[in-house]
């Protein structure tokens, strides 16, 4: 597998606080990568590094700057418009014209069962619907990476496997998939390799059936708690 | 009957009659806010959005100067533009002073640094609040700018509203640069202040209920949209997006 990330020695403060120290990890593409760990550990900020959102105070990144790359976040920002012109520009930001982002945007929409809300204002839709408008939107930029922070944090199950179902979907196609979650169930159904990080360090980085069934205590006493949860 | 009563009456007489008098000082009035809120607001919407995405080293002492600006009297204003625009000042080759320019141009100098400041915080709070997810769409420091005062269209309505009460309200900056002269740069503000300095308090009192009520009729307009847009949730779909 060629590489989409390597990140040597990355350290990110804001203001007194070590959001990131010494962070080494790369990433193939292709992989399915969970961030787990306790609020506070760095998760999202990692991900707004890999991301590009976020510059390192310290250390180094190396991107494949040739592959198309999307976020989704928690709580997706939708503005004051229909759902149709919320995709429409996210296609528009991206250089295609106006009215084949429609076109896209409308396909995007069927893809995740959204169409009958087209028209509607996007901020009156639900919690898991919100959800299911940033995947569209993001499928619709057709990314080779995804990353997603949190995506089913506060979602009711059945939005939750709706999500899930799409996040897979996207794996499927060959995307590199890399998400934040606290549902371990969800790590084990959707990842391939699990990153386990505490105070900005990341403390354990393994494929997902040795983190869950290995002896974790060499690698991480904490790793190991936090799975039982007795930790976060 | 006492004064208050006479004249409160006599007022209503005025307005009920549509004294050509006292619409032609309303009309003139409007028209000089109106135009300096336009020109003020569509300066101050661009320059608050700006300045609500971007940092530089001196924003903050801009910012600073700029909230100061929001408290600095109307008179003042008036004294700065009268010495721009007197025959000796460095636009004194225009010929505005006492002319309906020169109160539109201290009505802008008024207005400019509210609209900027109130739409700076407003796009400023947005940002802060979803400017990154923007920016991973791939939304520059321009085109964030002017989503997110689009986004926030009905919070900036009520700057909108906020310039225009600063403008038609203000009496210290029209006096001095516009003169007070009847028929000409007369405006509300003025009339009321010059009616009452002569005693004559039905017009003053009327000109004031013309006032307020034209600030009332804003205000209602704004509810009305606000409200609309609760009731009605369906989405803004831009150009075409429809078809």
């Amino acid at each position: 597998m060629s590489g989409w990330v390597q990140l040597k020695g990355v350290d990110l403060r804001y203001g007194a606080v070590r959001a990131l120290q010494g962070v080494d990890l790369a990433i193939a593409c292709g992989e399915r990568v969970a961030l787990i760990g306790a609020n506070g550990s760095g998760k999202s900020t990692l991900l707004r590094v890999l991301h590009g959102l976020l510059r390192p105070s310290a250390g180094s990144i190396l991107r494949d700057g040739g592959l198309r790359q999307a976020m989704v976040f928690q709580r997706p920002f939708v503005l004051r418009m229909s759902t149709l012109s919320n995709l429409a520009l996210a296609l528009w930001l991206r250089g295609v014209r106006w009215g084949r982002a429609k076109e896209l945007a409308l396909a995007a929409l069927a893809r995740v069962e959204l169409s009958d809300v087209a028209l509607r204002n996007a901020r009156t839709l639900s919690g898991g619907q919100l959800q299911r408008l940033a995947l569209a939107r993001a499928w619709s930029l057709g990314p080779h990476v995804l990353l997603l922070d949190e995506p089913t944090a506060s979602l009711d199950p059945h939005a939750k496997r709706e999500v899930e179902a799409l996040m897979a979907d996207f794996a499927d196609a060959g995307a590199t998939l890399v998400f934040a979650s606290h549902n371990l169930g969800q790590v084990k159904r959707l990842a391939t390799r699990v990153i386990y990080m505490e105070q900005g360090r990341v403390l354990a980085d393994l494929p997902v059936h040795a983190f869950f069934n290995g002896p974790l205590a060499d690698t991480s006493r904490e790793a190991e708690l936090f799975v039982k949860g007795e930790l976060g | 009957m006492n004064t208050f009563q006479e004249s409160f009456a006599r007022a209503m007489q005025l307005v009920a009659d549509a004294d050509p008098l006292l619409f032609s000082i309303v009309g003139r009035s409007l028209a000089v806010s109106g135009l300096a809120c336009l020109l003020g607001c569509a300066l101050g919407l661009v320059l608050g959005g700006w300045l609500g995405v971007v940092r530089f080293p001196a924003r903050g002492g801009l910012v600073t100067v700029l909230n100061t600006f929001l408290a600095v009297p109307s008179v003042v204003v008036g004294l700065v533009v009268y010495l721009l625009l007197s025959r000796s000042g460095p636009l004194g080759f225009l010929g505005w002073l006492f002319s309906f320019q020169a109160m539109v141009f201290a009505q802008v100098l008024l207005v400019l640094p509210v609209c900027t400041a109130l739409t700076r915080q407003v796009v400023e709070d947005a940002e802060k609040a979803n400017g990154e997810q923007l920016q991973s769409l791939g939304a520059g420091a321009a085109l964030r700018s002017l989503l997110l005062a689009f986004d926030e269209r009905y919070a900036l309505l009520t700057v909108l509203l906020a310039c225009f009460g600063r403008a038609i309200s203000e009496v210290g900056a029209v006096m001095i640069v516009g003169g007070n002269i009847e028929g000409f740069t007369r405006v509300m503000t003025t009339a009321i202040a010059l009616e009452t300095s002569k005693g004559d308090l039905p017009l003053a009192l009327a000109l004031g209920f013309v006032l307020l009520a034209v600030v009332l009729a804003l205000n209602a307009v704004i509810a009305l949209v606000t409200r609309w847009r609760g009731a009605h949730a369906e989405g803004v779909v831009l150009a075409g997006a429809a078809a």
